[in-house]
């Protein structure tokens, strides 16, 4: 069925099944490879991406749970102060190695900051501890979150 | 910068053989073209392309062609700054292009192969890099000197222009692209003097990270082309099994499902997206014929491993009199055994193919092109020459994609489909059915007198995996990778010897590791080198240094890690710290772990401090980044791994029972890199080596508790039991 998606600030019309997830979605349908497939049971936080602004997991959200909400992926944040505050700062301090997982991290760092500006060690940890990195950039990660705190709108 | 589409690499390639060789240009580096028709063809535009690394076109853009594959370890950036460095090319405007598969022109010289691993880049690449930089550069200038009339010895270069400084002229190296490709190529042209360099050693950004936080980065997954369908597989959970037969008349109800491919081993379901071919093998009822492994299980695996290893092995390394030294002094025994682990990388496997009648095209990431390449062939029943292979990023390599299996089962599966198909593994399949880190055991036993090694022997039992994966280098039953750091340990000790025996696990599939076969030795010889101090009643740190006379660089990151963690201050009590030194891949580290046990035996990581001497540091940003980072998964490791056999199948599944470290469980990580003039060593996977081992020696030193197996067990700090 015809579902009408609320992606990036723009209007995407999709025919699947309502019980099919965001993640495949944005993959699979609509060629937005920028989310990641890394465990298919949200513990691993490479499908990351925000709707209405916070962190989700696109991997078991279904596009019939989402509605209309807004859904913002690692494609749109950039356009975000907060977005493309923290894509510098990831840059800046060179968090990134394979970068698989960077487009959950980033998505999670952005929700983050949109919440809590200066985040504290326990903010970054709880708002973190979801996101696997395989290649262990998390001691970047948490510095570049914290750098991207420091820093005024780009 | 940007990186290439890799679908035009193949056609790049055949470019610029027919650019060089047109050119009366030969390829440098003893490096032989194959291509027959590549030397009738004539130039498409005027460039320069003196070997196969190199090209610089009339428009002044230059393009570096990578041959070793980028999975984070950054080779992508160090390759580029020692090209540029020595060719004087301007390293904010260069395009990066992925070679295709081809041993001849982009083998690695320490394999013979084309292969990105056992953290050899920069080793292997360090002086032919330099030479193709060099050579080039020679030729612009010389080309640059012919014009101006001029010494080319009175010409430098910078920036991709050759400068002649007496007359205030330059020429851009677009400028002198068919000048200089009329030159011979010359042999021998000295190489900058280390205080000349201008990118060597400096703390570059890395040119593929931009793509990497704004979602365009490709990697295999990420493969997507007109009339794609989609796949993922089911295996026989038991290692060895058939498929009997399946019942798909619910799957083929699926919404979306349009194939359910049966081969002899596994099913696959070809959908519209993943979605629909997830949903479809869930609703597939296979039955397997479970074959002659369905009762294995991980207590039989060990004891045959412990039976093989008691037999003794062959002699891979001996100093002086081992059996002798071991009748001296007191005797101390101990065997240490480490457990297969998983891969885990965070891109699930994955391969997209295009099997036609007479020809294949492959989408992958993947470390191994050319044998990547070959066997797709063989499966696709084509000719390897008819096979493309398009490389992409990786996401995580850590020895994984050594292995062709994933391509060898997409191909397979690719022949029963029409168009395109891109096989996904679920992340339960890539963990259940991955080519694990072999389980081993180390038998250890020496003898102290007066506070010192008398004799050591070691004897390490497990997988010969080179001997399965590049043959030639499995030499009179001594695997070389099975006894890496134990047989160049950096002690001086009288008698001492190494043995190895070949056991290769019942079943269960192994392959290399990140960190490889010294992960395993520097566990066992740095946690016996720990047990030796305190029978000999001597700081830990102090008894080792005293062994290390005939190894200066491992000494001094040893006593650089002493300063900077601290060592010796008091801690509170139930912290400790540990230490390990590790020789490997010509590197020498000395690694500190700081942590903290609670009365439960649950472990907290305050901090590590890793000292390294790693020769010249070409990228140091990526030499710390690597470092930071290995540790996380030697940590993770220790802590955490462990796959488990169970009724012939692994119980391990996701990211809850097969766990990684996260963030909030970080310690303070400092990196110390020692200045050094010597030629540069490997660094992906050193990280990885000695955390383990010191973490399991600040256990020891909070404790008391001597652990001898990993991961580490909780139950056993919390009883207490002291060695």
């Amino acid at each position: 069925m015809t579902t009408v998606l609320n992606l990036n600030g723009e209007r995407k019309s999709v025919d699947v099944p309502d019980e099919m997830p965001l993640l495949w979605v944005l993959r699979d349908v609509l060629g937005m490879t920028g989310t990641k497939f890394g465990c298919g049971a949200a513990l691993c936080g490479a499908c990351t991406v925000h709707v209405d602004g916070k962190a989700v997991r696109s991997c078991l959200l279904s596009i019939g749970e989402l509605g209309e909400r807004a859904v913002t992926t690692i494609e749109g944040i950039g356009v975000t102060p907060v977005g493309a505050k923290v894509q510098k700062a990831w840059l800046d301090l060179e968090v990134v190695q394979c970068g698989y997982c960077q487009s959950g991290q980033v998505m999670s760092a952005a929700a983050l900051l949109a919440a809590t500006p200066r985040p504290d060690d326990a903010d970054i940890d709880a708002a973190m501890a979801g996101n696997i990195c395989r290649c262990g950039t998390y001691k970047r990660i948490r510095d570049a979150i914290k750098l991207a705190s420091s820093e005024r709108q780009p | 910068m940007t990186i290439a589409d890799t679908k035009k690499v193949g056609l790049s390639r055949r470019n610029l053989l027919r650019g060089g060789l047109a050119s009366g240009i030969l390829v440098a580096f003893h490096l032989p073209l194959r291509k027959a028709d590549a030397v009738t063809q004539p130039i498409a535009a005027a460039r320069f392309a003196p070997n196969a690394f190199i090209r610089i076109g009339g428009d002044g853009i230059t393009t570096l062609v990578m041959p070793q594959v980028e999975m984070g370890q950054g080779i992508y950036t160090s390759i580029a700054m020692i090209l540029a460095e020595e060719l004087d090319a301007d390293f904010s405007r260069l395009t990066l292009e992925h070679a295709p598969p081809d041993d001849k022109l982009y083998g690695n010289p320490m394999f013979g192969l084309q292969s990105t691993g056992n953290s050899n880049s920069i080793r292997a690449f360090w002086k032919p890099m330099r030479a193709a930089g060099a050579n080039a550069r020679a030729m612009l200038i010389q080309a640059a000197a012919a014009r101006w009339q001029v010494d080319p010895a009175t010409c430098t270069a910078a920036n991709s222009e050759v400068i002649h400084a007496l007359s205030g002229r330059s020429f851009a190296y677009g400028d002198l692209v068919e000048a200089a490709s009329a030159l011979p190529i010359p042999k021998d042209t000295p190489f900058k003097n280390p205080d000349e360099f201008k990118l060597i050693g400096k703390p570059l950004k890395r040119l593929d990270t931009p793509d990497k936080v704004n979602g365009k980065a490709k990697y295999g997954i990420d493969a997507m082309m007109p009339g794609l369908s989609f796949a993922t597989l089911a295996q026989c959970p038991v290692f060895g099994g058939k498929v009997a037969k399946i019942d798909d008349t619910a799957a083929k109800k699926v919404p979306g499902v349009r194939k359910i491919v049966v081969l002899e081993d596994l099913v696959a379901v070809v959908g519209d997206n993943m979605w629909a071919a997830k949903c479809g093998l869930e609703a597939l009822n296979i039955i397997w014929d479970e074959g002659p492994n369905a009762n294995l299980d991980s207590e039989e695996i060990w004891k045959q491993l412990r039976v093989a290893s008691a037999k003794g092995g062959a002699v891979a390394k001996t100093n002086g009199d081992v059996t002798k030294g071991l009748a001296v002094g007191e005797k101390y025994e101990a065997s240490f055994e480490l457990p297969f682990l998983a891969h885990a990388t965070m891109e699930p496997l994955n391969c997209t193919v295009h099997v036609k009648k007479e020809a294949c095209e492959v989408w992958v990431g993947t470390q191994i092109m050319t044998r990547v390449q070959s066997e797709a062939a063989k499966a696709a029943g084509v000719p390897v020459d008819k096979v493309i292979v398009n490389q992409h990023l990786l996401g995580g390599g850590f020895g994984r994609r050594l292995e062709p299996d994933m391509v060898i089962a997409a191909v397979r599966i690719g022949r029963h489909v029409d168009g395109p198909v891109k096989v996904v593994w679920t992340r339960e399949e890539d963990i259940q059915h991955d080519i694990y880190r072999p389980i081993y055991r180390d038998d250890v036993a020496a003898t102290l007198e007066d506070g010192k090694i008398v004799a050591f022997k070691y004897r390490v039992a497990g997988s010969a995996i080179v001997a399965r994966w590049l043959p030639p280098g499995f030499r009179n039953g001594i695997d070389g990778d099975a006894v890496d750091s134990a047989t160049d340990a950096p002690y001086e000790i009288p008698n001492f010897q190494v043995e190895y025996v070949r056991a290769e696990p019942p079943a269960i599939p192994t392959g290399f590791f990140r960190g490889v076969g010294p992960n395993n030795n520097v566990f066992a010889i740095e946690s016996f080198m720990d047990e030796l101090a305190r029978k000999a009643g001597k700081d830990p740190i102090a008894f080792r240094r005293a062994m290390l006379g005939k190894a200066p660089r491992v000494q001094n990151v040893l006593d650089l890690v002493a300063q900077k963690s601290g060592w010796g201050k008091l801690l509170p009590r139930r912290f400790g710290r540990g230490v390990s030194l590790q020789p490997t891949f010509d590197t020498a580290i000395a690694t500190v772990v700081e942590a903290e046990v609670d009365d439960l035996g649950e472990v907290r990581l305050h901090r590590v401090t890793l000292a390294v001497d790693t020769g010249i540091a070409v990228n140091p940003d990526t030499i710390a980044a690597q470092l930071e980072g290995g540790i996380v998964f030697g940590l993770t490791a220790a802590l955490y791994g462990e796959i488990t056999i169970d009724k012939g199948r692994v119980q391990q599944s996701n990211f809850h029972d097969y766990r990684m470290l996260r963030i909030d469980q970080m310690p303070k990580i400092e990196i110390h890199i020692v200045k050094s003039g010597e030629a540069p060593g490997g660094i992906g996977e050193a990280g990885v080596i000695g955390s383990a081992p010191a973490l399991r020696n600040a256990i020891y030193a909070a404790t008391g508790v001597a652990l001898r197996k990993l991961p580490i067990d909780r139950s056993l700090i919390a009883a207490g039991k002291k060695s």
